[in-house]
């Protein structure tokens, strides 16, 4: 039966037939009829955030932990723009995300009027795909569509538009199968004759690698699952970039560790020599490559995407497999059928000698004696090992160590800005992924720079009773920016020092948190214990060296045989065409 | 330091869209977001109840940002269709230009001589002035309107190429 309901009531009941069980916001004049409508509906969960780019990244942290898409509702005007850093996140990071601006009122679009911005145009090219409703009646259809955009194909934000007259005024609602035409198709399988060469070049390589990415994950835990048995079939040893952490076990004997600028020797030394290179889902981002023309030279690329313009953008391949990883994958072990293993021990043994490098050793003390931040990276994952944690970063050296320190064996328990690399997603994306997963231990490791970003998140987990953990690596530096402006600019360490900070434990308790510092190396293990034990929002501060730098390293515009170690000897000065990469 | 500049190939692609408020934008700006040239964009709706256009961008890139264009703007959800015509084989290219020129004597008794040989035709005269209305490839309307500058040329207006496959297929 047909109903007659306001705009703002059609958008919340579709987000209800949507599934929708959190929405992430912060109300103005623009949203007040949508405000309205969620203010006696006790079917969704409005989380309040202190600033939009913090509502942004809560429903990442949500959508990255859970599978689900995350939905943020957020005024016009500075409420979309403040929003937009997290929509440009989740573009890069390809994280589903379905985001509800208010727009002023039709008549008034292009006057200038008091809190109006184009968030259409300033979004453009930051979304998968967005709209202005200019009619209530299209509003069904349009929020069916955006979440079909945000969650299938390569995943990514979807931005709706609702201009405040569109929310007030009515149209029919009728409960059931919305109508509308679909356009959105992607491919999902791989052909049968691409699928039948991959495996016959992956059967025959002698020197195989799996260089897998955030797609795996982005495709389900099946995908990981999937990987897991193929590689077990193969062989092969598995590399994985930053985004795709988690999704084959760090403790398996053919883990090869993160690649990359901050990858291990083992890893980047064998994407360099490898013979058959098999990229799922990940798209040769330029801090995975290093210098392009020195890229693996000698290897006969496969690369498996669900967006066929990650294939050949960057570094061309020979064989490209549009499709979704789990279904590639489920192809791959189809027509590998019974097919052995080829042996490959005199590939694996010249990785042991590549790992024999010991890549990430670090000094054991630090000049100052404080703690190395390595380590305390380690006791952190080693303590809460158990309570198989979530773990959100920052960005900075702090979020390599991490990466490097921390082991992952699932999906989805690794959340970090890796395409945009934005400071201050940590917390609020730590706070989506608690309000997704109750009962698990959420970490942000953080630095001290990055935590002030989004620090009025703090008031947000207080309020909704989260029991969120900061653990701030606090170096007193903007670390990454200083180990940079070491090797490059002969340590010229401008504005990279971290002056003035808060005091952190009483800024928690300000907040209604606990604050635990942790100066010294005996108190570390206690502190951490203690930040588990406690039923309730921690920040520790943990004060580390200053000092510390973050290795292996392959310095831009160098090749991934010309990694830097600690402890090698850098010239502290860069080529220009050095410098002027990112 | 010096920035590098890679060789480049012309290509005419034609990309079927839904008729939604902002495709232009998106489309344009799709190139200028990813540093990409657009040489000429013609646009207009092709269907009875204006729900599809026909949209018709002249580029220029190295081989690898051809393919990556024509990648990136089937990424687009309002794309149905994107057609390399350079790449897919024999095509027709046309676009229409008007071309005013002023003069008297000599000059004028030649320019109205060259239109006829392009088979340009007069769409307004004045005694010391005519408009040509000229279709042809894009070279066509170049050498015309070359042999016009010394002839008294006032202006050039072009719409930009639209262009189909030869054949009995549709798009
Ligand atoms: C929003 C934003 N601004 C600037 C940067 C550049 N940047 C990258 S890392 C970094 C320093 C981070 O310092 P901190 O959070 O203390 O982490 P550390 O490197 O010391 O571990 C900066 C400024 C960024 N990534 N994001
Ligand atoms: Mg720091």
């Amino acid at each position: 039966m047909a109903e007659e309901k306001s705009g703002a009531a059609i958008l919340v009941e579709s987000l209800v037939k949507q599934g929708v069980e959190y929405v992430f916001g912060y109300p103005g004049g623009a949203v007040l009829p949508i405000y309205d409508e969620l203010f006696s509906d006790k079917r969704i969960r409005h989380i309040l955030v202190r600033h939009e780019a913090g509502a942004a990244h809560a429903a990442e942290g949500y959508a990255r932990s859970t599978g689900k898409p995350g939905v943020v509702l957020v005024t016009s005007g500075p409420g979309a723009t403040n929003a937009v850093t997290g929509i440009a996140d989740a573009f890069l990071d390809s994280i589903p995300l379905v985001v509800i601006t208010g727009q002023v009122a039709t008549n008034l679009i292009g006057s200038d009027a008091f809190q109006e911005a184009d968030t259409v145009g300033i979004t453009r090219h930051c979304t998968k795909h967005n709209y202005l409703v200019r009619d209530p009646a299209d509003l069904a259809a349009t929020i069916d569509e955006a979440f079909q955009i945000a969650t299938t194909g390569r995943p990514g934000p979807v931005v709706i538009d609702i201009p405040k007259n569109v929310q007030v005024a009515t149209a029919s609602w009728q409960d059931g199968e919305i109508q509308r035409k679909i356009r959105y198709s992607p491919q999902t399988a791989g052909s049968v004759e691409d699928i039948a060469e991959a495996v016959e070049l992956i059967a025959n390589a002698r020197q195989p690698i799996f260089y897998t990415g955030g797609g795996i994950i982005n495709s389900g835990p099946l995908a990981t699952e999937l990987l897991r048995h193929f590689q077990s079939l193969t062989g092969a040893p598995v590399t994985s970039t930053l985004m795709g952490l988690g999704a084959f076990p760090h403790d398996h004997a053919d883990w090869l560790g993160m690649l990359g600028m901050h990858g291990t020797y083992e890893a980047n030394l064998a994407m360099n020599q490898c013979d058959v290179m098999v990229c799922i889902g990940a798209r040769f981002d330029d801090r995975v490559t290093g210098r392009l023309d020195a890229f693996s030279p000698g290897s006969t690329k496969i690369h498996i995407d669900i967006d066929r313009s990650s294939i050949n953008k960057v570094v061309p391949v020979d064989l490209g497999i549009v499709g979704d990883c789990a279904t590639v994958l489920e192809q791959l072990i189809a027509v590998w059928g019974k097919r052995k293993a080829a042996d490959l021990s005199e590939w694996k043994a010249r990785i042991e000698g590549w790992r024999a490098r010991q890549s990430l050793a670090y000094p054991a003390e630090s000049k100052s004696g404080d703690i190395m931040p390595q380590y305390a990276i380690e006791r952190l994952f080693a303590l809460t090992r158990e309570h198989d944690p979530v773990i959100t970063t920052e960005v900075g050296q702090h979020q390599m160590w991490a990466a490097q320190y921390f082991g992952f064996d699932k999906p989805n328990k690794w959340l970090t800005s890796g395409g945009l690399g934005t400071m201050g997603y940590g917390l609020p994306a730590a706070i989506g992924a608690q309000l997704g997963n109750p009962d698990t231990l959420v970490i942000d490791i953080a630095g001290e720079a990055s935590i002030q970003m989004n620090i009025q998140e703090l008031g947000t987990a207080s309020q909704f009773r989260l029991p969120v953990k900061v653990f701030i690596l606090n170096n007193e530096y903007m670390g990454m920016v200083r180990q940079w402006q070491e090797l490059t600019y002969e340590s010229r360490y401008s504005n990279s020092y971290s002056d003035s900070l808060p005091d952190f434990v009483r800024l928690a308790e300000a907040y209604g948190w606990k604050g635990i510092r942790i100066e010294d190396q005996s108190q570390l293990d206690d502190g951490i214990r203690e930040m588990i034990a406690y039923d309730g929002p921690v920040i520790v501060d943990c004060r580390v060296a200053k000092e510390a730098n973050c290795f292996p390293m392959i310095p831009s515009g160098a090749a991934h045989t010309e990694m830097l170690l600690y402890g090698d000897e850098v010239a502290g000065t860069m080529e220009d065409e050095a410098k002027a990469l990112v | 330091m010096k920035i590098q500049h890679s060789a480049s190939e012309r290509h005419v692609l034609t990309i079927i869209v839904d008729n939604e408020a902002g495709i232009l934008a998106k489309i344009a700006g799709l190139f200028t977001a990813r540093g990409y040239n657009i040489d000429s964009l013609t646009v207009a709706d092709i269907t009875e109840n204006h729900a599809v256009s026909r949209i018709t961008i002249v580029t220029n890139g190295p081989p690898a940002v051809i393919d990556q264009i024509h990648a990136q703007l089937e990424r687009l959800v309002p794309v149905h269709k994107v057609i390399d015509l350079s790449e897919e084989g024999p095509h027709i290219e046309r676009e229409l230009a008007l071309i005013k020129v002023a003069g008297k004597g000599d000059n004028r008794v030649e320019a109205l001589r060259l239109a006829d040989v392009f088979r340009a035709k007069v769409v307004d005269t004045t005694t010391q002035s005519f408009i040509f209305e000229l279709t042809g490839t894009p070279d066509k309307i170049d050498s015309f309107v070359t042999l016009m500058r010394e002839l008294g040329l006032v202006e050039v207006g072009r719409t930009g190429v639209v262009g189909m496959m030869r054949g009995p297929n549709g798009s």
